[in-house]
């Protein structure tokens, strides 16, 4: 009993008081930002560079996040320009907004086409079933630290639950190998209306590093509809938190 | 002639046209020779198809003295059928079936040759996940359990099939595949090299450090570059800060299996705080980014080293403090002592490597038997466990977290009063052609071993990648044999082996 008072009192109190404010060291990387216009021939040399093909270059230079493995490249080869910031609000439910552009400040959410049900139902208590297919095991690790101590996400009523039966939705981590397929079709039928698709990680987003793969099979998203993106690699707890939050309107 | 070419360095590389070829019986012969001592084990073994011919190359380590073999053999395809060395080599069962899995090559008499991992190329098309062939025992008091390939929990995919007599596991199957994404050719296809560092570093996310460092010795190696002192340093500190993370993560996950909730949240918490330690120094929390070929983009700097020390002196301490309660409970220690045991005798010969090794008394741990980087100059302490059981893969890890940590201080130290070199990394670099280059790396769970070869012109044209786990998921299937059902969360916890590192 003393021994454990006295871990107890080592543990001390863990957990993040403020999610949403929460600061992240400042080399984390999070949201870039394109401090200035890029020329054509340095986007050419950057898109050179990117291991991901994340460069966009119609309609002006952007980074496409939903491809981005925040390796941070493109910064330490253009860094008066391109800066990769601590904010860790990285998601969005189009994945248009995932391309951040010059001069922008925050990646969007669209909160015209949320579907309503989404907020009515789900606000206060939203159980999510998560599937790794091909996922590497980093997101699925963040995704664990997202209940545990520190985070706790639990506080908003989110959780992770072991049957798709409870669930009110899917979050799909890894670039959805062929050999995964069918079981996360499998799940998502198993899984009751209404329901939410969240894709976490970049993998999952746009098959990310594995995206020109024969291993992998993405037909899910032919007849699907993904309601949620969170870049990351891995997403953060925190960047996974917030996006869910911004979804349910918290 | 020699029979084999013989190496001292791991990470070394050698001209391709230097491995000895002999023929399938020479190739047999040797096998049997080498493997028949106890102190050698399989690197790696694997086909490759040159074109006209499949080529065999076969990888050995020698614990005892340090040195790697290779022996290879050359087959005109079609590839006649092949006595199977895996009746009297076991630990080459594994690697058999991939080459046949592959290539379609038929290993006469190989017990159980069954696919390992449905890879996208395979060469038989007809084998599909659904129809794996699972072992069957009949009977009426006897009935199986299918578990997954969707697990309770937020973990990787893969299936389970027991076979039990009432509570009691007779016999496990461990059937996976299913995150098979192709990183082997991958490699071979992005002939640039940050595209190949950043695939490394997702081979398992959560040996990013490991396998990111594994694939660096091995460009480096191919490039005839030794990395500077205080880079190897660096190097060494980011593999230990993640063996520390994983360990600690690992011991909250075992005392969630037995509901010691206490443990749980304590280590949860103090994994937490390693990992922002790698995230402070290089802004990822798994290490991403944190290796790189020919240089980093973050060398150490008095912040990050200020900050690792304070943190592991203070997280090292309470780890310590709550490991130590948690193993001299009564109640933690009736469901690890005696469960889910592997003896020495089957670990050697299903050629375990890393923690599942060293628990079962057989000192595998390349960073003492083949150093590399800084483990050259400065060998840590290894740690070995007698029991082989739950409770020994448990203990096991408070120990190794106790000596890395002792590690990481002494480096500190060390870096501290040497030259610094601070170079950026170099990603279009050029590799010596018609070579052949095996790095080892002993990442958390065990032994990770990256293998290339390159063409005239210098380009790689394979790439081999073999985790820990390779050989050790067999080591879970052993360990639940008579064991309640029940327990199996507990032994598969104290192995956490990577679904993803095994099925690339
Ligand atoms: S940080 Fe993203 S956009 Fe920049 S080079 Fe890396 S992958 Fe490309």
């Amino acid at each position: 009993m003393i021994k454990e008072m006295k871990i107890l009192k080592q543990h001390g109190i863990q957990f993040v008081p403020d999610l949403k404010e929460a600061v992240l060291t400042p080399l984390f990387r999070g949201r870039p930002v394109i401090k200035e216009d890029i020329s054509k021939s340095e986007a050419e040399h950057i898109k050179k560079i990117c291991p991901s093909d994340a460069i966009v270059t119609e309609g002006g230079f952007g980074i496409d996040l939903g491809k981005c493995v925040f390796c941070k490249e493109c910064q330490f080869a253009c860094p008066d320009k391109i800066k990769f910031t601590n904010d860790y609000k990285l998601s969005s439910n189009k994945r248009e907004n995932l391309v951040v552009r010059k001069g922008y400040k925050e990646i969007k959410f669209d909160e015209q086409s949320i579907r309503p049900e989404i907020r009515k139902l789900f606000k206060n208590s939203l159980k999510l079933r998560q599937i790794s297919a091909g996922g590497d095991n980093s997101c699925e690790f963040e995704l664990n630290a997202a209940g545990n101590v520190n985070f706790d996400m639990g506080r908003y009523g989110i959780e992770f639950v072991a049957s798709p039966r409870h669930a009110d939705g899917i979050v799909i981590t890894g670039p959805i190998t062929e050999n995964m397929a069918e079981a996360l079709q499998i799940c998502y039928d198993a899984t009751p209306s209404p329901k939410i698709i969240v894709l976490v990680g970049t993998d999952a987003i746009s098959g990310g590093m594995f995206k020109d793969s024969p291993a992998l099979n993405r037909d899910f998203f032919n007849n699907h509809a993904v309601d949620l993106y969170i870049p990351g690699n891995p997403a953060h707890p925190l960047t996974f938190i917030n996006a869910i939050l911004a979804l349910i309107g918290r | 002639m020699k029979k084999y070419l013989e190496t001292y360095n791991n990470t070394h590389s050698v001209r391709i046209n230097d491995i000895p070829v002999l023929t399938y019986d020479e190739f047999c012969l040797l096998a049997e020779e080498l493997f028949s001592e106890q102190h050698k084990h399989c690197l790696s073994y694997h086909a490759i198809d040159s074109g006209k011919e499949i080529c065999f190359f076969c990888i050995v380590a020698d614990d005892s003295n340090g040195k790697i073999y290779i022996f290879s053999h050359r087959s005109a395809k079609p590839v006649p059928e092949l006595i199977s060395l895996s009746p009297k080599i076991e630990q080459l069962q594994i690697f058999e079936r991939e080459i046949t899995e592959n290539f379609g090559i038929v290993f006469v008499g190989h017990p159980w040759n069954k696919p390992v991992r449905y890879s996208h190329n395979r060469h038989d098309t007809k084998q599909v996940m659904n129809n794996y062939p699972f072992f069957k025992i009949g009977g009426h008091e006897i009935h199986e359990v299918g578990v997954g390939p969707i697990h309770a929990g937020i973990i990787e995919p893969g299936h389970f099939r027991f076979i039990c007599n009432g509570e009691k596991v007779l016999h496990l199957e461990i059937h996976l595949g299913y995150q098979h994404r192709g990183i082997e050719n991958l490699f071979v296809n992005e002939n640039e090299g940050l595209k190949r560092c950043v695939l490394s570093e997702s081979i398992a996310g959560d040996t990013s450090v490991g396998n990111a460092l594994a694939h660096c010795q091995l460009i480096e190696s191919l490039s005839e570059f030794n990395a500077p002192e205080d880079l190897q340093i660096e190097r060494c500190i980011a593999l230990e800060l993640e063996r520390i993370a994983v360990h600690i993560g690992d011991t909250s996950a075992l005392c969630a299996d037995v509901g010691y909730q206490l443990g749980q949240v304590v280590c949860e918490a103090l994994r937490t705080t390693i990992i922002n330690t790698t995230q402070f120094w290089c802004g990822n929390r798994f290490g991403k980014g944190l290796v790189r070929p020919f240089g980093t983009n973050y060398p150490l700097k008095e912040n990050t080293i200020a900050e690792i020390r304070k943190i592991l002196s203070d997280s090292g301490e309470r780890y310590f403090t709550v490991a130590e309660r948690i193993y001299s409970l009564p109640s933690v220690l009736g469901r690890f002592d005696g469960i889910g045991a592997v003896t020495t005798d089957q670990a050697i010969r299903i050629g375990a490597v890393g923690m599942a090794a060293r628990t079962c008394n057989v000192k595998r741990d390349i960073r003492a038997t083949h150093p590399f980087q800084y483990y050259r100059k400065r060998r840590p302490e290894i740690v070995i466990q007698q029991t082989g059981d739950a409770l020994a893969r448990g203990v096991l890890r408070w120990f190794e977290a106790k000596e890395s940590i002792k590690y990481i201080f002494d480096l500190l130290d060390k870096w501290e009063k040497i030259k610094k070199s601070t170079k950026p990394p170099v990603y279009n670099y050029k590799l010596k052609p018609e070579s052949f280059a095996v790095s080892a790396v002993e990442g958390w769970r065990g032994e990770i071993c990256h293998v290339a070869f390159t063409d005239a012109n210098g380009e790689i044209v394979q790439y081999k990648i073999k985790d820990a786990s390779m050989h050790n998921w067999f080591a879970l299937a052993l360990s639940v044999r008579n064991q309640e059902i029940s327990d199996f969360p507990i032994c598969n916890k104290s192995f956490n082996l990577s679904y993803c590192g095994h099925d690339l």
